[in-house]
């Protein structure tokens, strides 16, 4: 019988939950890597026994970790991520010109067809590759090169590289984003990188129209149209139907287009999922009810989706990557909450059940269907 | 023979229970314990000095004899009584609260 296998991330270790195809029945696991932070927790596509893990502190600084057992036990693999000078530096938001530092790693992306090949999005923003399962990192440094990044800046949080989507029918095209400067494509397999940005609108930079320096929450795209992404920005929920060489808002009727999260429906490339938040100073959500917004048209027209989720006194945020999606049939939709809370819907967003709480602040969740 | 105490969550990744013993062939000192340290449990490169600039992480001091050593340049020696292994050499994290 196929299960499923959530990767849960959180600021003090990492979980792993799993159940049968049903999921209805949660067992969750003991901690893994207890006092430090998970960025991120993800498996491979091609080989779902192998999995990579993002793990840091301020102490002792950025580990790889690599499962080849589904998690049962873990090893440690490469930490290199040299970041060559000769680029120049980039602007604080201060105004002070910062030299280049690697600090931490915030997203792992698994290649679709090699377990051994893995992608690292690093702050400062940079684009790694790992070809020998983790050991070994290279930078793509044209991506740090880019005539437009002397103007990327960091904002408050952090200059980040937090998503990477790659193409599944084009090997050599994939898509990231920087905090706070935009989404970038390469279509030659990292040589060159060009900003797509246009039809974003950032009131909180000079030129709300700007090539860069808008605050991409996240994005995702269906594997059967990857010319299709769905953006949550830091304000408005936006489309690209051309490989993002052009937007526009689908915000539609949510309550507010402010938050982090987005997917999309395994099997319905037209249903995405967004959890709105109330702004950027109060992080949670509107009238402190969690709903996640569904939408079956590809945005416009959303419908809030409350069932088996607190409707009061619910004051969590739900951080960029932690939502993920099962490919069982219905769609399993699931989200990790700052409260250290992890929901399940079996059934495409219908209905929701608590499978964990109590857990530490939750930073990523990624799914596994398993045969 | 250095002998060195770690940090619980650096012996959890090294797998050790207590102290860890080196053998440095030369002179001893920080350099040269952090290399041995790390050519003997790998898992521990880049976690108490950063991987491209070797300098001690910010939030790590080092303590021997009821000293700090932790600003003494990399390639001094330590005291007589690390270096002979009479007294361990002490990796500490800074306290942090919440």
């Amino acid at each position: 019988m196929s299960g499923v296998r959530v990767l849960v991330g959180t600021q003090k270790c990492a979980f792993v939950l799993t159940s049968d195809g049903k999921r209805q029945r949660w067992e969750l696991s003991s901690p893994h890597f207890v006092g430090w932070e998970i960025y991120h927790l993800t498996g491979s596509i091609a080989d779902p026994n192998r999995l990579y893990a993002s793990q840091y502190n301020s102490w002792f600084g950025q580990l790889i970790q690599r499962s080849n057992d589904g998690g049962e036990t873990w090893e440690p693999v490469g930490n290199r991520f040299v970041l060559e000078g000769g680029i120049g530096n980039y602007e604080g938001y201060d105004g002070t010109p910062q030299a280049w530092e690697f600090k931490r790693i915030w997203h792992l992306e698994p290649s679709l067809t090699d377990p051994d090949t893995i992608y690292a999005g690093a702050e400062d923003a940079a684009l790694f590759r790992s070809t020998d399962g983790g050991q070994n990192w290279e930078e793509f440094r044209r991506l740090r090169a880019h005539h437009s990044a002397r103007r990327w800046q960091p904002g408050r949080t952090a200059m980040c590289l937090h998503t990477i989507l790659l193409d599944p029918t084009n090997a050599r095209r994939f898509f990231i984003a920087v905090m706070a400067a935009g989404v970038f494509r390469t279509d030659d397999a990292g040589e060159t990188w060009c900003p797509i940005n246009r039809g974003l609108k950032s009131q909180y930079i000079a030129d709300p129209n700007a090539e860069v320096g808008h605050c991409v929450h996240s994005i995702k795209m269906h594997h059967t149209r990857p010319r299709v992404l769905f953006m949550q920005k830091h304000w408005d929920v936006m489309r690209s139907d051309n490989a993002g060489d052009s937007w526009q808002e689908v915000s539609g009727n949510l309550p507010s287009d402010f938050g982090f999260v987005i997917d999309v429906h395994a099997h319905e490339p037209e249903t995405i999922y967004v959890a709105p938040i109330k702004s950027e100073s109060e992080h949670f959500p509107p009238e402190a009810k969690l709903r996640v917004y569904r939408s079956r048209t590809g945005g416009y027209e959303w419908e809030p989706l409350t069932k088996g989720l607190p409707q009061n006194d619910c004051y969590v945020n739900i951080l960029r990557g932690a939502m993920g999606v099962d490919s069982l049939d219905p769609c399993g939709i699931y989200f990790g909450t700052t409260g250290g809370e992890v929901y399940a819907s079996a059934d495409g967003g219908d209905t929701w059940m608590l499978t964990a709480q109590r857990l530490p602040r939750i930073l990523s969740v990624e799914v596994q269907t398993l045969p | 023979m250095i002998r060195l105490i770690l940090p619980a969550q650096l012996r959890a990744l090294a797998r050790v229970a207590s102290e860890v013993e080196l053998r440095i062939e030369a002179q001893a000192t920080q350099r040269s314990v952090l290399d041995a340290l790390e050519a003997q449990y790998p898992a521990l490169r880049g976690l108490l000095r950063d991987r491209v600039s070797q300098r001690r992480r910010p939030l790590l001091r080092f303590f021997a004899c009821q000293e700090d050593l932790s600003h003494e340049p990399p390639d001094a020696p330590p005291p007589q009584a690390v270096a002979s292994g009479a007294e361990p050499l002490i990796v500490v994290a800074a306290i942090a609260g919440g």
